[in-house]
């Protein structure tokens, strides 16, 4: 076991090399540069003075070389400073947008898991049934409904009609003076809609998934013998099935990790909530190369990390897959 | 002078639609008719939304227009210009200009206040200046500095400024945002880049609001500054909340979340036009200061015959554009600036709808009729080009495709592409690879327009991309500039507007209204040719109607 784990770290290294090399060399053959967006016609701007800004950002070096230095600096973890005007660490801009992305993220993940696990269940141990067809086609729809359609929709109806909700932001504006009870009943009103929004695609797909693993399982030759020993149904079902299909439900969790911290650029952009999909959103658009380098670094890590989580939390979940791997070793 | 495609309007912001938070001081229950007009009250907060966070708060070496906006509150200019678009003083009390027109002299008020208690004198104006010519400094609006002589600091309250010639749009350069040499300099002189100061995160300025907060990625607060020298504004918070997408800015200023917003032509004409709307919503339109253009790549030679030009005038309906495209909120361009300026001219030669005319006009200009496809052609070559616009911009792109259409109707074959932003500029402007464009300019203050006309900026970083060059233009902007007499520049301009009219070296189109909506309950707005915003320290809500307590 620990020599597969090793050697799959080791195996991450130069995929990760190659993917940071790709993008930023894909970076640079896109079109523009900052410089451009800095000072797109501006009348008074001169040659001279962009390329001033070229040499101060290190642009006016051939590629290789930007890329050498680049590497070189994030190897020690200097990620540097924000080519926009700003020009903060990268790190400080990534770093103080990580709590509201990591905790939306994880308060979505929660709630599709308990939605979907048992979503899927009742439509498998209940197939064909009204309930499996009618959860069917919400499954449908809610994998067709582009998310900010949905979230337009959403706003109109309990934000503007309605007037029930908060449209967008995290925070009323008078935060700072409403007390402690206030304040989490103002951030909670909040969430309300992205939360909605966000699940509802994710919901649609992972309950797909649960529904397949179930119907699997429950025509293994173990659930037979279950019920032949004259086992309840539900201890069955719950015990027997349930903790064979969620298996490959809660290997997902590893799959799902970059996208804990890579935030939904949509949900984020549309609900103006400042997290890293929306810094993700504005960087590309003002081609701040230090910061999209730093999350496309942060964003590869974690899903080579979050694959061999998978793999692993597999092999140890899952008694076969661990024997076939130590006979392979 | 920047193009006008990165949309950067505001929205606002607001307390939360409707939940029940009585508590959290929102007085918002007595309507707006009851508690009428009782005179200016100090208090209430006016929301704003910005489409992206700023990018510091040094305007200096930013770029984009919300930095601009905000910056624009808590720092003071050495001079402005007033509601009329004229200059008027600032920090700057009075000021002269030499015989000679070389040399301005500006006396400072005294007794004005950095925001953390310092005066506010020349030496600040003098270290800014010395900033902004700095070659490391990373600002686009270093140019017209760059023409001084000499600057002298002369006393504590008086700056002089010496050019090599006279250079006219040099007094309104100086519309400059002064930054404080007290905190700024230390770290200037050590080498340190001003972006990572503390200014640029927690400015002291001396304008009109102090800077609260700046929530990253959220908002942006100011604070009144009562001791300003103009007098304490009214609205005592302006918050900028950053709302990354347009629909949700409309949708929050349905809600009435957002004060102060900018309208499409769409919402304008269709979305706003409700009582509920205008009751709570007070709309504003006027001419912005910007046109549209359809330019040719001049070095191309099909584009070099003027009579090709002028029928491509004649075939384009301008009138029809505004109607189908702005909804009729604009109106028809004739030359390169903006109606009702001192130095616009309105009797120039206009090119109107035609197509008869134009086909005569091709047909002289050698193009003929030959293939079975309509098309004209010349030396066996059919009369076919791409027009080219940026993405993002629906108006451009059914602007280009009504030209299309019209083009079509007398024997020209133009097909349309449409680029990302940057791309565009860097593929096909820079490096002249282009045979037409739909593009706008947006208007400075001064009728100074030599980057874009003159025959010396053709170059691929500058502006005359299409390559236009007369000696007659050169020489008129070349005189434009070296006196700040308005009679002699009014002249000077209007004989250049006629040449361009005459030329045609891009057809110009549309100036767009601009179409600001605030809410009801803001008094004291006077629109006037410099728009809305100019008077916004004397903005109030009668105190009845303030809606937030806190």
């Amino acid at each position: 076991m620990l020599a597969y784990l090793i050697r799959r770290v080791l195996i991450t290294i130069p995929l990760l090399l190659g993917i940071l090399c790709l993008s930023f060399l894909m970076l640079k053959l896109a079109p523009g540069e900052p410089t451009i967006i800095q000072q797109d016609l501006q009348a008074r701007a001169t040659g001279a003075q962009r390329e001033t800004l070229r040499q101060l950002y290190g642009l006016d070096k051939p590629i290789y070389v930007q890329f050498g230095r680049w590497l070189w600096r994030v190897v020690r973890l200097d990620f540097g400073r924000s080519y926009s005007p700003d020009g903060r660490p990268v790190l400080e801009k990534i770093a103080e947008r990580i709590p509201i992305t990591l905790g939306l993220n994880l308060l979505e993940t929660v709630i599709i898991f308990s939605l979907a696990v048992p979503l899927g269940i009742l439509s498998a141990t209940r197939q064909y049934s009204v309930f499996d067809k009618a959860t069917t086609v919400f499954v449908f729809v809610g994998f067709a409904t582009p998310d900010f359609w949905l979230a337009l929709l959403v706003m109109i109806l309990f934000g503007v009609q309605l007037g029930w909700l908060p449209i967008s932001g995290l925070r009323s504006l008078n935060f700072e003076y409403l007390s402690f009870g206030a304040q989490v009943w103002d951030l909670a009103a909040h969430l309300v809609l992205p939360l909605l929004v966000a699940s509802v695609g994710g919901l649609a797909g992972l309950s797909r998934y649960m529904r397949g693993s179930m119907l699997e399982v429950i025509r293994q030759d173990y659930m037979r013998t279950a019920r032949a020993k004259g086992l309840a149904e539900s201890v069955v079902v719950y015990k027997h099935g349930v903790r064979n299909a969620v298996l490959p439900v809660v290997t997902l969790l590893g799959l799902m990790l970059p996208g804990l911290l890579g935030g939904a650029v949509i949900i984020e952009t549309v609900f103006a909530i400042p997290g890293m999909g929306q810094l993700f959103y504005q960087s590309a658009f003002s081609r701040d190369e230090p910061v999209l380098m730093a999350l496309i670094v942060i964003g590869a890590s974690l899903s080579l990390f979050g694959n061999i989580a998978a793999d692993v939390s597999y092999a140890l979940v899952d008694p076969r897959i661990r024997v076939a791997k130590r006979r392979e070793v | 002078m920047t193009a006008f495609d990165h949309i950067s309007r505001r929205g606002f912001l607001s307390l939360l639609g409707a939940l029940p938070l009585a508590a959290c001081g929102r007085s918002e229950s007595v309507q707006e008719s009851a508690a009428a007009e009782e005179g200016p009250a100090y208090g209430d907060t006016l929301v704003q939304a910005s489409i992206g966070d700023i990018s510091g708060l040094i305007p200096n070496i930013t770029s984009d227009s919300a930095s601009h906006e905000i910056g624009g509150l808590i720092y003071a200019n050495l001079i402005r210009t007033d509601k009329e678009l004229r200059p008027e003083g600032e920090l700057a009390e009075r000021w002269d200009i030499s015989k000679d027109e070389m040399t301005i002299t500006f006396y400072m008020r005294h007794g004005v206040k950095w925001h953390d208690g310092e005066d506010v004198t020349a030496e600040d104006v003098d270290f800014t200046f010395r900033y902004m010519i700095d070659p490391k400094t990373p600002t686009a609006y270093g140019e017209p500095f760059r023409q001084v002589r000499r600057a002298e600091v002369v006393d504590r309250y008086t700056y002089r400024v010496t050019y090599e010639k006279p250079y006219a749009p040099a007094l309104l350069s100086w519309g400059l945002w002064i930054l404080p040499r007290h905190i700024l300099e230390p770290a200037w002189k050590a080498g340190v880049d001003l972006r990572t100061t503390r200014q640029n995160r927690f400015p002291v300025g001396s304008g009109p609001y102090r800077f609260g907060e700046w929530k990253t990625g959220e908002k942006i607060v100011v604070e009144a500054n009562p001791d300003y020298f103009e007098g304490r504004p009214y609205l005592r918070r302006v918050v900028y909340r950053v709302i990354p997408d347009q629909s949700t800015i409309f949708l929050e200023l349905k809600a009435r979340n957002i004060d102060l917003a900018s309208l499409t032509p769409i919402q304008y004409r269709r979305q706003t036009e409700f009582p509920a709307f205008l009751k709570v919503f007070h709309r504003y339109q006027y001419l912005s200061n910007s046109y549209a253009y359809l330019g040719f790549n001049l070095l191309d030679a099909r584009f070099q015959d003027k009579r090709v030009r002028q029928a491509m005038a004649h075939a384009i309906n301008k009138q029809e554009i505004i109607e189908g495209v702005l909804l009729g909120l604009g109106r028809p361009a004739v030359g390169p600036y903006k109606p009702g300026t001192w130095w616009y001219k309105d009797d120039v030669k206009t090119f109107p709808f035609d197509p008869e005319r134009a086909k005569a006009l091709l047909a002289e200009a050698g193009w003929r009729r030959a293939r079975a496809d309509g098309i004209l052609e010349k030396d066996g070559k059919p009369f076919s080009f791409t027009i080219r616009t940026n993405q993002g911009n629906a108006v451009r792109q059914q602007t280009a495709e009504i030209i299309q259409r019209r083009l079509r109707a007398v024997g020209i074959d133009a097909k349309i592409h449409i680029v990302e932003w940057a791309a565009f500029i860097n593929t096909f402007i820079r490096k002249k690879d282009f045979e037409a464009i739909i593009l706008g300019w947006g208007l400075g203050l001064d009728p100074d327009q030599y980057e874009i006309w003159h025959s010396s900026q053709t170059g691929p970083e500058e502006l005359n991309h299409i390559s236009y060059k007369n000696p007659k233009v050169d020489e008129l902007l070349e005189a434009g500039r070296r006196t700040f007499n308005q009679e002699k520049r009014t002249a000077i301009y209007g004989e250049m507007q006629e040449v361009l009219a005459e030329d045609q070296p891009v057809i110009f189109l549309y100036v767009p209204d601009a179409l600001p909506v605030v809410s009801a309950r803001v008094r004291g707005i006077e629109p006037a040719p410099a728009g809305i915003m100019y008077n916004f320290i004397k903005w109030y809500v009668p105190s009845a109607l303030q809606r937030y307590t806190r």
